[in-house]
């Protein structure tokens, strides 16, 4: 058994920002447990630029914006162990992990940080029917295949799903000499940035296909073409409408899944719609001195919020291994009316810092407000010119406000159209 | 006299905007940008539009295949498959460092192509 | 060489025979057209270890599902694959099908399948809690269970090639040649035997044919199935069948061996026997009909969709026995379900029938046992350590949603009949099989087979043939 101070359990972005803000708040003794070869997560093969520019005021590619904290990281003594995937975290923040160096490692930890960030949804949820022949992947491991192992990983490829990396991937496949027929997008809209769709799509040709779906995947060891069809306002597919679109690769970008393996089994419970844990104003969660920050919490849209919640954590498990964390009676958060779900779900109420409730909303809308109420009176009301579900928003609670709401209340944000 | 519509990008806003263009295709007017961000990307991307390219260049007697790069400064956008065969030819020696340029004043351009990771 | 005995197809049946064979002083090829074991019926069915009262009395299906399904328990633990006798249920939903559940008890009993009953509502919701309210009663058979059929097609092999088999994978009978032996022209290369075993499933007639033996009418039959979550894997505790039909038995909900929920399947007679794509249709009908057992199946924890193609024999019945058109070949042809229940005593009936015309006298040197492959995932702590120590590659995880590591894969590539591709990685691990689906692993699992088998990461396949996974380099 090996005692620490801090044990954070993935060092992409999210585990790198909360270990290194636990360290320059004193905390001596921190760990940081990386399941890949080297620290960075998933940024080490976002090799597009379009990271930092809140952050660091820069437009930064992946590694470079994740290299920025590996370099600060070798400054502290923070103790950094790649190769090495945790496989438990018991009721006494006792975390077992595996490595080929240390074999089967059991750290003894005051606080603990999830940091372990999220997975593309696969093709079985999507209940596309046909074959089941190769050339049939998720857009991040066609981006690994590309990006790290320098191979192609199709050559006439048709993308579902219009979120950034489905958007990226046209672009760097078509840069590589692939032919990208299309994207499909089952909703009325992309979920990725107008940016994205100009530079990754218009600026080659390559046909956005909104409301569109894939039905149907042919070829029997080989992908060797699709069907795609319209849907309806239900989303389902009418077949009227299908299509057969000839391709060699299929990939899906039709969204991401925290990776809460390790949370469910160490007993923690969900939020529905984030898939992530409960977490309080520094994204405590429900189990003492457990923390939880970045994709493993809920997908964010930019890196740049993944650092600024992970500092958030990471303070606050400071806090808590000094013994100074505030944990009371609560407020609950509430997100109605157009807003899908608020992180913190709670915020203690004699809390020691003004709080941001971050969200999404579930549609698109023009010159709308977010209203923020609690106990009958709005708290405050903030008019956007445009709010999308592809883009995280948040709002400002000040202290002081929490501070005098009564006991059991609930903060809710709604949008007003 | 031509008019072009464009999606602004210069913030999520993604605001419609139109640009007439005189006949040697010079901007005469800017509509529909609700800020000076909008007016400048509509200029530049109607005159001379630029992107920045990202990619990746072999290395060679590495442990990686491929270190990624980018061009240190946007590149005109109707070079970047131009930019691409370039890269695609070149090669660098491991070890590289973040920041190394890879290749000096791409085809004229002025901007080097600069490696984005290490690779040992 | 000529080969004393040449099976084709390296299904559930023809890994089971070759490995009943391998015990005794013959030399003996197991032949597979595919890239690895158990690629046609035996990968995509219900994988379920049926009680035999199905099958009418008197059949050769009917013994031999019973007797198999005695044998595997016992099969299943020599080769060290997970066997679960978890019992199962055919639900009547009426009087009339209640009256449908009594007639499958009488044959069930003739049959001689043990640990049956009949129970009514109340019985069936406190053993099944999840069972719809409007099930009124069920035919318990308690000496059913569930297996893993391409576990143990694969533990079979490795048995089997232990023991002396040659295994040759890609290796497709194209014709076959008459003379003092059968020289039989394969994708591999000619091939001689003096017996020829044609276990060659969904193509046993086509084999059959090959010697002038045109009468084995299969229709090939598919049947799509739902791969659930394994958070929902308890939804079930035993098989839940319904009242079967002429085209089957129906659609059912059962859990497997590793903890999943598995529903389907759905039948149809196709034309073209290798049509395993699965339909929009097909799809919605294995929903609709599970959720009549079990109400609160959702489609939502899919976790992948498959379909699989039986030979459904015209006769009704398993055709297994000396060809009459040429003296020394054994058709093992028209297993469809209960097949792999059946598969343990089909091996032994076919050494039976083959010792009538073959001296089979038994090795010295047999070992009846397959060793246990290392499951990380079903260790402890101290177990974990102490196998690092040994070897540092199993404290690498590769495949994290069912926790698989490196030294497994490794083993998977090295073992007997090892792993050749992605797929056989998975089956033989379950690396990629779980809730990513590969999405993490995948391309680790194609580097340590580009590693090990010594060959360029783009020569890598899903499956073998043409199923590449990734082409060429970008520059």
């Amino acid at each position: 058994m090996t005692n620490f101070d801090l044990a954070v359990v993935g060092g992409g972005p999210a585990g790198m920002a909360a270990a290194l803000k636990a360290s320059e708040e004193g905390i001596e003794k921190i760990v940081v447990l990386e399941r890949a070869e080297t620290l960075g997560g998933i940024l080490e093969q976002c090799i597009h630029t379009g990271f930092g520019l809140h952050y660091f005021g820069e437009e930064l590619s992946g590694p470079e914006y994740a290299g920025r904290f590996i370099k600060l990281l070798e400054d502290t003594n923070i103790v950094v162990k790649t190769d090495t995937m945790v496989l438990d975290i018991a009721d006494d923040n006792t975390v077992t992990a595996v490595n080929k160096t240390d074999g089967l490692l059991k750290i003894s930890a005051k606080a603990v940080v999830l940091a372990m960030g999220c997975r593309e949804r696969p093709r079985g949820a999507l209940s596309i029917a046909g074959s089941r022949g190769a050339g049939i992947m998720t857009a991040g491991t066609a981006q690994k295949y590309v990006n790290i192992d320098g191979y192609m990983p199709g050559h006439e490829v048709v993308i579902l799903g219009s979120g950034d990396i489905g958007l990226i991937m046209a672009r760097r496949m078509t840069l590589e000499g692939a032919k990208v027929k299309m994207v499909c997008e089952l909703m009325p809209y992309s979920g990725g940035l107008t940016r994205n769709i100009v530079q990754c799509l218009e600026d080659f040709d390559i046909p956005l296909k909104l409301s569109t779906t894939v039905v149907a995947t042919h070829g029997k060891e080989r992908l060797e073409g699709v069907t795609i069809a319209k849907v309806d306002e239900k989303l389902q597919p009418i077949p009227e409408t299908a299509e057969y679109v000839p391709c060699d690769t299929l990939m899906l970008s039709v969204g991401l899944i925290p990776e809460n393996e390790l949370s469910k089994n160490a007993g923690l419970t969900l939020d529905r719609i984030t898939n992530g844990p409960k977490v309080d104003e520094y994204r405590e969660t429900e189990h003492k001195g457990v923390f939880a920050c970045g994709n493993v919490l809920q997908v964010h849209d930019l890196v740049d919020y993944v650092t600024e919640e992970s500092q958030i954590a990471g303070l606050g498990a400071a806090k808590f291994i000094k013994g100074e964390k505030i944990s009371g009676d609560c407020i609950g958060t509430n997100g109605i009316n157009g807003v899908r779900y608020i992180v913190p779900q709670r915020i203690n109420r004699e809390t020691d810092t003004d709080v941001k409730l971050y969200f999404r909303v579930g549609a698109v809308y023009t010159n709308a407000s977010i209203v923020v109420e609690a106990n009958g009176e709005t708290i405050l009301s903030k008019k956007k010119k445009k709010l999308c579900p592809g883009e995280m928003e948040y709002v400002l609670i000040k202290k002081d406000v929490i501070a005098n709401l009564p006991k059991d209340s609930v903060i809710t944000v709604r949008v007003e159209a | 006299m031509e008019k072009r519509e464009l999606v602004c990008v210069a913030c999520p806003l993604g605001c419609g905007i139109t640009v007439t263009l005189g006949d040697g295709g010079e901007v005469l007017e800017v509509t529909g940008n609700t800020c000076k961000r909008g007016d400048a990307y509509a200029r530049s991307e109607c005159t001379a539009p630029t992107r920045s390219l990202t990619t990746t260049v072999r290395v060679e007697g590495g442990k990686a295949y491929v270190v990624p790069v980018k061009s240190a400064g946007p590149v005109p956008k109707g070079m970047m498959f131009d930019c691409m065969k370039v890269i695609n030819q070149a090669s660098v020696k491991a070890p590289v460092k973040i920041g190394d340029v890879v290749i000096k004043n791409v085809l004229g351009t002025g901007v080097d192509i600069v490696a984005t990771n290490n690779a040992e | 060489m000529t080969y004393d005995v040449a099976v084709v197809g390296a299904g559930v049946v023809g890994g089971l025979i070759a490995r009943e064979l391998s015990r005794f002083n013959i030399s003996v090829a197991l032949l597979e057209k595919c890239n690895d074991v158990a690629m046609g019926t035996t990968k995509a069915n219900s994988a379920i270890v049926h009680g035999g009262f199905d099958a009418q009395n008197g059949t050769l299906k009917a013994e031999l599902n019973v007797k198999g399904t005695a044998l595997m328990p016992k099969v299943c633990e020599k080769l060290h694959v997970p066997f679960k006798n978890n019992g199962s249920l055919v639900v009547a939903f009426s009087d009339s099908e209640m009256e449908h559940i009594k007639v499958l008890f009488d044959r069930g009993i003739k049959n001689g399948v043990p640990g049956l009953s009949v129970i009514d509502r109340d019985e069936l919701r406190r053993i099944e809690p999840n069972i719809s309210e409007k099930a009124v009663g069920a035919l318990l058979c308690e000496s059913a269970g569930i297996v893993c059929p391409y576990e143990l097609t694969i533990a079979a092999v490795e048995n089997a090639v232990t023991n002396g088999v040659e295994f040759i994978r890609n290796c497709e009978v194209e014709a076959i040649e008459q003379g003092e032996a059968y020289t039989l022209k394969t994708t591999a290369g000619d091939i001689t035997a003096k017996f020829v075993i044609n276990a060659a499933g969904n193509f046993s007639d086509k084999l059959a044919s090959m010697v002038g033996d045109n009468s084995i009418d299969l229709v090939p039959r598919k049947g799509e199935y739902y791969l659930l979550d394994k958070s929902v894997g308890n939804l079930a505790v035993h098989t839940i069948f319904q009242c079967p039909n002429e085209m089957g038995k129906g659609i059912l909900v059962t859990p497997t061996v590793d903890g999943n929920l598995l529903i389907g399947p759905t039948a149809k007679n196709i034309e073209d026997k290798s049509d395993t794509t699965t339909t929009p249709e097909g799809l919605a009908e294995i929903v609709e009909k599970a959720l009549k057992s079990v109400p609160i199946v959702s489609q939502r924890n899919a976790i992948t969709s498959f379909a699989g193609v039986r030979a459904h024999p015209v006769c009704d019945d398993f055709i297994i026995g000396w060809c009459e058109k040429s003296e020394h070949f054994l058709n093992v042809a028209g297993v469809e379900s209960p097949g792999l229940s059946a598969a343990p005593a089909i091996a032994v009936y076919v050494r039976e029938i083959l010792s009538e015309k073959l001296n089979l006298t038994e090795k010295s040197s047999y070992t009846e046992t397959r060793e246990a492959p290392v499951r990380f995932r079903h260790m402890n702590d101290e177990e974990r350590a102490e196998l690092i120590k040994k070897n540092s590659a199993y404290g690498r995880i590769v495949c994290r949603c069912e926790t698989i590591t490196e030294g497994e894969i490794i083993d998977a590539i090295k073992a007997p009949a090892g792993a050749r591709d992605v797929d056989g990685v998975k089956r033989r691990t379950r690396a990629g099989m779980g809730r990513c689906q590969g999405g993490f692993c995948g391309s680790k699992v194609v580097e340590i087979l580009s590693r090990e088998l010594g060959v360029p990461m783009n020569e890598i396949t899903k499956f073998g043939g043409e199923s590449k996974i990734i082409y060429e380099r970008t520059k």
